[in-house]
């Protein structure tokens, strides 16, 4: 048997990549361990969230798929940080854990050029360096042109509770056992970390007349440049929130003992993720805090089960049981799945290229928790990368490398590839340095062109975005061209808004904090009509035009030393005085150019400095 | 790399011309900003100018400034040279200026690597650019770090840590906006907090001891019982007489001041009155002065009598300036020795006689040692740091303002943090204090946050 490539993983890595591959005409093949658990959600019930949301958008904008499936099965959505300005705003989702994987099997099977295998992965046909297949744990040979690992938290999978550790993956199944053995034979370093997840409890059995009701926005929102809304607004389903009791935080603290981390199991390795701490490490660290809070979030319309975010444990479960009925409105409450921590490996990700290709095998790919990262978005996101690249590299072209002032998912790989990870890699807006440039609103202009250009958004989609684009141009022009006068007074005077002596310009009026592009729209000075997209561009584009410039200058900077390429083949061991842990940290990770090489950690600015008179000298590389 | 570079490269010394030079795309643009002439872009190539350095309306120099416009300059890119007149002072406040408008400090050797990396020079000197920057910068890091003196860097890194809680809480209402339990960070709040970030900035420039040493110089106070040949001292080093010298106790009830150039260094000395209990009141407004000028100079000269034996109260003295930088000099070394040093570190004695003008050499190369005199002649980097400090924290000032501005126009709390991580930023390019993954790691720190 021969494809063209190969996905080894269903999970959102995985069906982002073989999509990709597939829609780019490669006879793909998808190899899940087990079919009715694709794209299944084993953790939080939401989609979206700061950062990850606007990931969510890039993906559509290029492409994938992640978007369009959450959309069809909202359970609530809620714009968040609306008010703190819009370089921060994303979509978060309750996105129902049935609907969600059903709808991207139905795309997964409805697509041209891909076929389902349900089988476990143990090997890679490797010769010359270079991935030439997969080998079953059956001993089954399939060959591939290229192979893309999204094996998300399987390979040696170990759930942990209490003092038990089972050899065993999300939902009760199968792990690979010999897949990182066999990774780390070709040269792989494989890393150990851990997660957790928190227990469901049957809904019928909590008492909601504790709690506080969250509800959903009541404007339509969707995550794909797609969609119209499927949902009825008053129809979305609440999440509620609790806080802990003192007598859990004691409950805790006299079992502490017992949970695995905390003495329960001694052979943990696994590095947990900081952002997500369990609640005895919330505990424990936060010691004056005196609760701690937690939501209680639908996780479908078809079961019962509530996901208790914000109180993932791995206590032993009748630790468990008492720790959940100390919580107001649980008091009577039924359990239906116990928390767990799970232990997993993964490879170190400065293994691997910005393509996303591993620097140790050719025409092999990774994405998702395998590259350690968290979060159904950010592997995802990656998953679509490396099924674009995968695609690319056998049709001999070059990879879609996003810079860091262009996505998130830029922003994301660039750390994973550059700086390698301590814990499970999680997205922040923290973590980008151009986020007014990399908004949710703006996902589409940023990104949907190179989706076009790699055959992954459709004529219509182009069309439907030169539109926008066009219509941006012409109302901006309309701004800068239509001017106020003295006998606009009236309209200023009603926005409490500075009177002006002279003509001035719409756009100049439209920075004044006081008036609005609606405001303008309303007293007549606007002719033609606009998308709502349209006017939230152009108004933001205006009123922080300042803001934007001095980002894009920032931006324009590191643009220019991305340009500046190292070669693939330098050796720096035979750069003269360089600092030895210079040479070591750009030997690991081989930048492929000086903006890369500045962003690692222990590469100083005299080392660039040397390295570039290198480049001059050995290869006469300009430096402007 | 195609930022504009400005360094001082000719050796500093006081009265001697210095020439500034810039490099880069906006050598013209950055230098004309600061001519009172505002002509350069005027000007043809290779040619020389009179004008004058300007900061707003003040004339901080007058100079002779060159042309020299790409590609033939030494490092194929516009090249403007300030010949400066005024000194160690002025020329750090010009090259302050070109700083604070846009050009970058040079880097130890960065116009012989451009000079290369534009292919002006050839390939056999790229190696000893390589030795160059390699071997300087070491050197240079570590000075430029020293120059951040302890109460200084020690003062930005608090305000640092201020500016990353700020931070830090402004990125956790952005990343977790479902956590209600934690603070959110307000309008308010950050005007509260600009406010307080300008003062210390303020503050960190007034104290700047820095700004001081180049500016005003170190301050030298000699103290010592009345009598002791203070004023005689004062004479030797002034090399003229200024203060008034007598045999009768308590004469000298003025400090009067003197300065001396040290390597370049401007050393004010301050000569006290004679530090005796007393009930003469003129002469104890004398006593508290002293006292005073103990605790505000940068050393300490206690000069004593070789010929007396310690009293109390000079005991009592030597207690007081302990925690001092100071000098044991002992006087009237012509005549007997009765005095008993034991008690004295032996490396903080200079034995010295002001009549025979014997051991004043060697009273001056203490001065020097203790000050590290020697490195700042030698190495023209300590001057340069200073004037990068004192822009950075201009730039720091003006970030703040535009803050302020920004707060007035009601902009959103995610443009302010952008802002505010830049003045994060520049603040810790004066301690050389780099981004790494301080702000992830201060919010986990600092929060609770988790599935």
């Amino acid at each position: 048997m021969h494809y063209e490539i190969i996905v080894v993983g269903g999970g959102h890595a995985g069906c982002e990549a073989a999509l990709a591959a597939a829609k780019k005409n490669h006879k793909t093949l998808l190899i899940s361990g087990r079919i009715e658990n694709i794209a299944t959600m084993p953790c939080n019930p939401s989609i979206g969230g700061s950062a990850k949301g606007i990931v969510v958008r890039e993906i559509d904008a290029l492409g994938g798929m992640m978007g369009k499936c959450a959309d069809r099965g909202l359970l609530q959505i809620k714009m968040l940080n609306y008010a703190k300005g819009p370089a921060v705003r994303a979509l978060r989702a309750q996105a129902d854990k049935v609907t969600y994987p059903k709808e991207m099997l139905k795309i997964l099977q409805n697509q041209d050029n891909l076929e389902i295998l349900e089988t476990m992965v143990e090997d890679l046909i490797i010769e010359d360096n270079t991935v030439k297949g997969i080998v079953t744990k059956n001993g089954e040979k399939i060959y591939a042109d290229a192979v893309i690992l999204t094996t998300g938290t399987y390979m040696k999978a170990d759930i942990l509770v209490g003092s038990t550790r089972r050899r065993e993956g999300p939902h009760g199944e199968e792990p690979s056992n010999f897949l990182s053995d066999n990774l780390a034979k070709y040269g792989f370093k494989i890393i150990r970390l851990k997660t957790g997840t928190p227990a469901r409890i049957e809904k019928s059995s909590i008492d909601f007349s504790k709690t506080k009701v969250e509800n959903g926005d009541s404007e339509y929102r969707v995550f794909s440049f797609d969609d119209e809304p499927t949902y009825k607004i008053d129809e979305q389903i609440p999440c509620h929130l609790i806080y802990t009791t003192p007598e859990t935080h004691k409950i805790i603290l006299d079992n502490l003992n017992k949970s695995s981390m905390y003495g329960g199991l001694d052979d943990i390795k696994g590095v947990g993720p900081r952002y997500c701490p369990s609640i005895e490490d919330k505990i424990v660290r936060f010691k004056d805090k005196e609760r701690h809070q937690l939501f209680l979030e639908p996780e479908s319309l078809y079961y019962d089960d509530i996901y208790l975010q914000g109180f993932s444990t791995s206590m032993p479960i009748d630790v468990q049981e008492k720790m959940v009925h100390s919580l107001p409105g649980l008091e009577n409450a039924k359990i239906n799945k116990y928390a767990y921590a799970i232990e997993y490996d993964a490879i170190y990700p400065t293994q691997l290229k910005q393509s996303l290709e591993t620097k140790v095998i050719e025409n092999l790919f990774t994405a998702g928790q395998i590259n350690g990262t968290s979060g159904y978005e950010e592997a995802a996101c990656q998953g679509l990368i490396a099924g674009i690249n995968a695609a690319l590299k056998i049709e001999h072209k070059e990879p879609l490398i996003l810079k860091r002032s262009e996505a998130y998912i830029g922003v994301l790989i660039d750390d994973l590839v550059t700086k390698g990870v301590r814990d499970p890699y999680r997205l922040l807006t923290s973590r980008a340095e151009y986020r007014l440039l990399l908004r949710h609103d703006n996902a589409d202009l940023r990104l949907r062109k190179y989706g076009y250009d790699v055959g992954l958004i459709s004529e219509e989609q182009y069309a439907r975005l030169n539109k926008k684009i066009d219509d941006i141009d012409v109302l901006t022009e309309q701004l800068k061209n239509k001017k106020l006068t003295t006998l606009d007074n009236e309209f200023l005077k009603q926005y409490n808004s500075t009177l002006i002596k002279d003509g001035i310009s719409l756009y100049d009026i439209l920075k004044r904090p006081e008036i609005t592009l609606d405001a303008l729209i309303e007293n007549g000075y606007i002719s033609g009509e606009y998308s709502k997209d349209v006017l939230e561009q152009v108004e933001l584009n205006t009123k922080y035009e300042g803001y934007i410039a001095k980002e894009m200058k920032e931006a324009q900077k590191l643009i220019n030393l991305e340009s500046k390429k190292i070669p693939e083949d330098i050796d720096y061991s035979k750069i003269k005085n360089l600092a030895s842990e210079a040479k070591q940290k750009l030997s690991e990770v081989r930048p492929t150019s000086i903006g890369q090489a500045i962003r690692i950690s222990g590469v100083n600015p005299a080392d660039i400095s040397i390295l570039s008179v290198y480049l001059k000298k050995e290869y006469n590389y300009e430096s402007k | 790399m195609n930022d504009t570079i400005a360094a001082i490269s000719t050796a500093l010394g006081v009265g001697a011309i210095s020439i500034v030079r810039v490099s880069g795309n906006e050598a013209v643009d950055i230098v004309n900003k600061i001519t009172k002439s505002k002509k350069l872009k005027e000007y043809e190539s290779h040619t020389i100018h009179y004008d004058h350095i300007v900061e707003g309306d003040n004339i901080i120099d007058e100079v002779l400034i060159s042309i020299m416009l790409a590609p033939k300059t030494f490092t194929r890119e516009d090249i403007i040279e300030i010949n400066c007149h005024g000194g160690i002072a002025t020329t750090n406040k010009v090259l302050e200026l070109l700083l604070t408008n846009g050009c970058r400090l040079a880097e130890p050797g960065e116009f012989t690597k451009r000079a290369f990396l534009n292919g002006r020079i050839d390939l056999i000197e790229a190696e000893g650019i390589m030795d160059l920057i390699n071997s300087k910068t070491e050197v240079y890091r570590k000075l430029a770090m020293n120059q951040v003196s302890g109460n200084i860097s020690k003062n930005i890194k608090n305000l640092r840590q201020k500016i990353l809680e700020v931070l830090a809480n402004i990125n956790v209402n952005i990343d977790y906006p479902e956590y209600e339990d934690i603070e959110q960070y307000t309008i308010e709040q950050m005007s509260d907090t600009i406010r307080y970030i300008e003062k210390e900035v303020r503050n960190i420039i007034k104290k700047s001891e820095n700004t001081q040493l180049i500016k005003e110089g170190i301050t030298v106070a000699l103290i010592g019982q009345p009598n002791v040949g203070k004023s005689s001292l004062l004479n030797c080093l002034l090399e003229k007489e200024k203060a008034i010298v007598t045999d009768i106790a308590g004469t000298t009830r003025d400090c009067v001041e003197g300065t001396i150039i040290i390597d370049g260094i401007m050393v004010n000395l301050v000569d006290t009155a004679g530090i005796r209990k007393t009930e003469d009141k003129v002469e104890n407004i004398g006593v508290n002065k002293s006292i005073e000028l103990i605790d505000k100079a940068n050393l300490v000269l206690f000069l004593v009598n070789n010929n007396q034996l310690l009293s109390n109260e000079e005991k009592e003295l030597l207690e007081k300036i302990k925690d001092k930088n100071y000098i044991v000099v002992v006087n009237k070394c012509d005549l007997e020795e009765k005095i008993d040093l034991t008690e004295i570190e032996e490396n903080a004695i200079i034995r010295i006689s002001a009549l025979n003008n014997e051991g004043i050499e060697q009273l001056k190369a203490k001065i020097k040692q203790i000050f590290n005199l020697d490195k700042i002649e030698t190495d023209d980097l300590s001057y340069l740091s200073n004037a990068r400090i004192l822009s950075l924290l201009n730039q720091s000032l003006e970030i703040a303002d535009e803050i302020k501005i920004s707060i007035e126009n009601n902009t959103p709390i995610d443009m302010l943090e952008i802002d505010l991580r830049n003045l994060w930023e520049t603040l810790g390019n004066i301690t050389g204090d780099t981004y790494e993954d301080e702000l992830i790691d201060q919010l986990f720190s600092q929060f609770c946050l988790g599935k």
